[in-house]
Parts: structure tokens; C-alpha cells; sequence
């Protein structure tokens, strides 16, 4: 066991339109079914009431799915967990829009397209769905965000003792922001992390910081990239992988000299693997 | 729950109100607006900006000017004062730079870039070549500047959570120290004017047409301004404190405040908390005053409720109009020249207060000894922070 510190996640939500629920993307990212054919094209977060699901930006839709799954997984109350969302460029859609209506017509700009374009969109929309009065942040690092985000979160679980959701997503470019931001598909996942190997916990993660290294890569991270390839978070699937197999470490770089570095290990209580 | 206060080894804020502390202290002292009519872009809204004209004669430095855009010059201008570079390179040395860590907020960022290119698309549909450049058309754009501009590798990350995010620095920033993974930090915020945020306000009719009046009676909107602001925390050493930090969520609406300011309250009750203190320990109180009709009349309330008659509350958004995602490191560097200087400003523009308001908030500047100061910020998607301050001993 590496030295540092040890967190628990009690919790996981995954989607991606052939990821759709974190049972199914444990199975794939462990090899026992190949990925789905079919894809979805977004979720469905039965938080949101029918007519605000279907108006809600994709960012929205993903990360309100991810989160309230890996609430139920993790039986918590939503209202009960702060909260850190990360993505590493927002909501391309809304920014695609609000750039070119500016261009064309800007006194015809949209106040919902407006206030849905801040980065903590998605963040504020569970809060209010959810009624949580905890405090939420919403944060970016471009092609680090992921790790730098769950750094945050753990750094909040481990001096707080506090019991927190990681939320991190994003989704494609559109328009002619496509020429130079790379994002494709919609992707999303969430974690519920706790400080204490609570009777809900199903993995043990022990982390630290350590010197620049070159990432741990294991052979499969290749194939499951493929699941997500041109996401901007998709490094996310390497730390959801050694989760689908209940074992092994990755690293990921903070900044140019620094990385954090995860070793997953199972919880002794738990039954199923990937329950 | 009280945690260890930290120490703020240096500071700056460049807004309209001034280029440098100094500047600011000047206007703050002679009651001297920083806010002018509208002249940003091609069909401006009638409104008035808080605008920093100098940044368009600032370019980057050659070595950096890969970042090169509106958000990122301001940044620049706002580390050039103050002897902040400096500051920063001296933790650098002193700790390392992987041990220095980078949390900076902004709302919208280096946006204005990607407007600009929408604004200039080739025939097909491209963006101008001089800004096929994906460094500027993210979130992190200018947190990813500053980390080369300060020559740091360690943790830099930006916090976006609107009006809010250059406030939450602090705490995040904190959290970073007290477990370790830092020795120092580097926080901050930027944000520039931009027709996302100027036709945005509009349309939700939240601009004012005249110089913002907050907490006035007949207040009738916000200014948008623009602003750059740095602090550097560090464990140990004297001068002023960072004492505490609360935030919380709205969980209500995303563009309109809590009725009761219920978050605002949680956030106030945990910086206090934070602290160690009580609420009749804050001798000066920030507010985040953006003149808007209901966010003054909810504030006002709250500060009514919580605080003693005897402290002094103003906002001071009639100086540089409401920066957005850099309010909050700009209010608190307003906070802690106001207790270097023994002076609470006032709220200039206001003539004739909102009845709703209390004793606590002022017109004119006072001049008092005042120990600790406490700045609110509150943001879109009810973000909401507080920060608490103590003077350099």
C-alpha cells in the first residue's frame, strides 16, 4: 500500500452513450461484455421534471445523471454532500451559441442560454434539483481537469472529514469553436467519497502527490480510452477502470511537476465487486 | 471547525478605480468613480462600465504571448503592480514550484477571444488565423497563463462559479495548505469586459442605464466592470490574516438571490465559525452591493439581522462597477486596505438609502481603527462565499 492518504468510494455514475450506467461500464472495462452497438444520444436525469429534462443543456443532462446515480449507489442523501464539478471547457453548445449570436444579432441573446453559460451551470441545476445548501464549486484545469478536480475533492474529504461528490463531464464542440477546441461525444462520471470505510464504502483509494512520473498506463487504459476517445475528460477512464477491476494504480499529472497518484484496493465487506 | 489563520504576505487589484493599490486607495479616498459610459464594442448598450483602458495598450511579453487576449493582458497589468511578481517569484524561491499552488477564478475568461473570432470568420467558416489558438478559448486560459507567467508546475486550477469564483480561491487555497499539499498559494481572479456578459445582463434587464447606485431607493440595475486581482498565502509570518472562510449554495434559482438570503446567511455564520468569532467582532463588512433591485434588498436584510449596529457595511461597486468573477479578490483587497488604513469606505452614488437597509450601511467613508473585515460575494447558480479578515498586527 502506497503512503499518503485513504479515501472511500461509496459511490459511482458513469455515462456515455455506450456507457450508460456504471454496472454496464464495469462490465466492459473488465472485458466480460464488448460495448454497446447502440449508442443513446443523452440521458435522461429523472431528477429533472419531464419538461426541464428535455430543455436542460447536454452538460446538464450528463452530470445530473452521473451525480444522482452515484448518490443512489452510494445511498446518500444528495442535499447532505458538498460538491466539486469539473469540466475542462463547459458547455461548448451554449458557448457556440452565445459567440455567434453576439456576432449576428447580440441584443437578441437568450437570459436562459445567458445564465445556463456560466461554468457552474451544472452544478447550480443539482443544487436546486437536489435542495443542497452545501457548498458546490465548479473548476477547470484544460487537459488536467480531471485530476486536478479530484484532488479538491479529496483534499476536502481528507481536511474536512467530509463526505463529497466528484462530478466531471464534458461534451463536444460545436460550430466553428469545433476548428479548435477538441471534445467529442458527451461523457460524464461522479463519485461519492467518504473519509471513514463507512458500511457503504465499496473501494478503498489510497492517494498522494508525488514528483512528475509518466503516467501508469495499463494496457487496457489503450482499449478502454477508445469508449470515450475524444473526450475532453477522458482520462477519467483510467482511475474507472482500476474501480471495474477493484484493484490497481494510476497517476495523473496536477502540473508539470507534480502528479497524483491512486492505488485502488477493494473493500473487505463487499459482496459484489462492482455492486 | 476554526482553522489556522493564514497569512497574506502580498497583495493587488487593478480595476477602473486604479492601476495598484495605491490608485485604488486614492479613489477610494477622494470618492473618484472609475465608471464611464458604455464605449465597448460595435453597438454598445447604454450602460456604464467600469473599463480598464490601459490593457489595450499592454501587450504580453514575447515570451508569453501565445496567451495573448483582453483576459490575459488585464491579468498581466494586475501582477505588474504592487511588487506582486515579485512577491510571487520570492515563494517560488523559498519553496519550491511544484510547493506554490495556483487558484484563480473568473467567470467567463478569455470568452471575449472566441467572440472575437465568431465576429471574423472566414468564408468557410474558420476562425481568423491569428486566433486558431486553443489556449484562449477555454475556461482555464488564464490560469494556464499565470502558471508560466509565475514559472510554477504544481497544482493551478481555476474556479468558475460566476460572481462568486475569485472569492472561493481563498478557501480552496486554504484547504491546499492545512493538508500540506502546498506551501503557498498564488490566488486570485480576472475577468474583462466581453459582449457575452454586457448583452447577457441586458437581456435579463439587469443593467442600469445610469452610474450603479447600490442600496440606493431608487437603484435601477448593475454596471459591469472589469478587474485583476492577486493575493499570496502562506503558513506563517505577521501582517494581515486570512481568519475564515464560509460557502454555501442557494439551492433556489440561477439568476435570482434566495428570498431570505438563507445561503448568504450559512456562509456569513461559517466564515464567523471559521474564525472563531463572533458576529459583533466585524468592524467593516464589503457587501457585494451590485445595485441590482433584489440582490440589495435581500443583502441589506441579512446584514440587518446579523450584525451589530456599531459595523460599518458599504459596497463599493459605484467605484469600479460589478467584475463579475473578479469581485471577489477586488473586495477583499478593498477589505485589507481598508484595515491598513483605518478608512470603511462608503457607497459611493448612493444618495437616499433603501429603507430596508440598517444602520450598518453607509453612504460616506469612516474613518475607524478596525481590526477585521469581511468580504461577501455572491454568484448565478447560488454560489455564495464570505471571507474574513484581520489586520496586520
Amino acid at each position: 500500500m502506497m503512503a499518503g492518504h485513504t479515501a472511500y468510494i461509496e459511490g459511482i455514475g458513469v455515462w456515455s452513450p455506450v456507457l450508460p450506467s456504471w454496472d454496464e461500464a464495469s462490465r466492459i472495462l473488465r472485458g466480460e461484455t464488448p460495448p454497446l452497438q447502440e449508442s443513446r444520444k443523452r440521458p435522461s436525469p429523472d431528477l429533472l421534471p419531464p419538461n426541464e429534462r428535455r430543455r436542460a443543456p447536454d452538460t446538464v443532462a450528463v452530470s445530473l445523471e452521473v451525480a444522482s446515480k452515484a448518490c443512489s449507489h452510494a445511498q446518500r442523501d444528495p442535499a447532505s454532500l458538498p460538491s466539486v464539478f469539473a469540466s475542462t471547457h463547459g458547455d461548448l453548445a451554449i458557448t457556440d451559441y452565445m459567440a455567434e449570436t453576439l456576432a449576428q444579432a447580440p441584443e437578441l441573446i437568450s437570459p436562459t442560454k445567458f445564465h445556463n453559460s456560466v461554468h457552474n451551470a451544472a452544478a447550480g441545476y443539482w443544487a436546486i434539483a437536489t435542495g443542497c445548501m452545501q457548498p458546490y464549486t465548479a473548476v477547470s484545469a484544460s487537459h488536467l481537469s480531471f485530476a486536478n478536480g479530484l484532488l479538491e475533492a479529496l483534499v476536502q474529504v481528507h481536511c474536512d472529514n467530509a463526505n463529497v461528490l466528484y462530478v466531471a463531464y464534458d461534451i463536444e464542440a460545436q460550430g466553428p469553436l469545433a476548428s479548435v477546441v477538441n471534445s467529442t461525444g458527451r461523457f460524464g462520471c461522479a463519485l461519492v467519497v467518504n473519509s471513514r470505510p463507512t458500511a457503504q464504502a465499496k473501494f478503498a483509494v489510497h492517494w498522494n502527490t508525488g514528483a512528475a512520473a509518466k503516467p501508469i498506463e495499463s494496457t487496457a487504459d489503450t482499449q478502454c480510452a477508445s469508449l470515450v476517445a475524444g473526450n475532453a475528460m477522458a482520462g477519467a477512464i483510467s482511475l474507472l477502470d482500476r474501480l471495474a477491476r477493484s484493484e490497481g494504480r494510476c497517476a495523473y499529472a496536477l502540473g508539470p511537476g507534480l502528479s497524483l497518484e491512486l492505488e485502488v484496493e477493494t473493500m473487505k465487506n463487499e459482496s459484489g465487486s462492482a455492486a | 471547525m476554526p482553522i489556522i489563520p493564514l497569512r497574506i504576505s502580498a497583495f493587488t487589484a487593478t480595476s477602473a478605480a486604479g492601476t495598484g493599490v495605491d490608485e485604488m486607495l486614492d479613489a477610494l479616498r477622494s470618492r473618484r468613480s472609475g465608471l464611464t459610459h458604455n464605449d465597448f464594442g460595435t453597438q454598445p448598450v447604454d450602460t456604464y462600465i467600469g473599463r480598464v483602458s490601459s490593457v489595450e495598450n499592454s501587450p504580453l511579453p514575447s515570451h508569453l504571448n501565445r496567451w495573448e487576449c483582453r483576459n490575459n493582458r488585464l491579468a498581466w497589468l494586475g501582477l505588474n503592480q504592487d511588487r506582486f511578481l515579485e512577491a510571487a517569484a520570492a515563494a517560488r524561491e523559498r519553496y519550491g514550484k511544484t510547493r506554490v499552488a495556483i487558484v484563480f477564478g473568473t467567470s467567463t475568461s478569455s470568452i471575449g477571444a472566441t467572440e472575437e473570432a465568431y465576429a471574423n470568420l472566414d468564408e468557410e467558416d474558420r476562425f481568423p488565423p491569428h486566433l486558431r489558438n486553443p489556449l484562449v478559448h477555454t475556461p482555464h486560459s488564464t490560469g494556464d497563463f499565470l502558471q508560466h507567467a509565475l514559472e510554477l508546475e504544481g497544482i493551478c486550477i481555476t474556479v468558475a462559479t460566476a460572481c462568486s469564483s475569485s472569492a472561493k480561491v481563498f478557501a480552496q487555497a486554504e484547504r491546499l495548505i492545512r493538508s500540506g499539499l502546498a506551501d503557498a498559494a498564488v490566488v486570485g481572479g480576472t475577468d474583462s469586459l466581453c459582449g457575452s456578459v454586457l448583452f447577457g445582463f441586458n437581456s435579463l434587464d439587469l443593467v442600469s442605464d445610469k452610474p450603479c447606485r447600490p442600496f440606493d431607493a431608487s437603484r435601477s440595475g448593475i454596471n459591469l466592470g472589469e478587474a485583476a486581482g492577486f493575493a499570496l498565502l502562506e503558513r506563517d509570518g505577521g501582517g494581515p490574516k486570512l481568519l475564515g472562510y464560509g460557502e454555501s449554495s442557494d439551492a433556489f434559482h440561477m439568476s435570482s438571490p434566495h428570498p431570505e438570503g438563507l445561503g448568504a446567511r450559512k456562509a456569513i455564520n461559517d466564515s464567523l465559525a471559521r474564525a472563531g468569532m463572533a458576529a459583533d467582532a466585524v468592524d467593516y463588512i464589503n457587501l457585494h452591493g451590485t445595485a441590482s433591485r433584489k440582490n440589495d434588498e435581500v443583502e441589506a436584510k441579512v446584514i440587518g439581522d446579523l450584525f451589530v449596529t456599531s459595523t460599518l457595511a458599504s459596497s463599493t461597486k459605484g467605484w469600479t462597477g460589478h467584475t463579475l468573477g473578479a469581485a471577489g479578490i477586488l473586495e477583499s483587497v478593498i477589505t485589507l486596505l481598508a484595515l491598513e488604513h483605518s478608512m470603511a469606505p462608503g457607497t459611493l452614488n448612493a444618495a437616499q438609502l433603501d429603507s430596508v437597509c440598517g444602520p450598518q450601511i453607509r453612504i460616506e467613508n469612516t474613518e475607524a481603527q478596525l481590526r477585521t473585515g469581511m468580504s461577501l460575494s455572491f454568484g448565478f447558480g447560488g454560489s455564495n462565499c464570505a471571507l474574513l479578515f484581520g489586520r496586520g498586527g
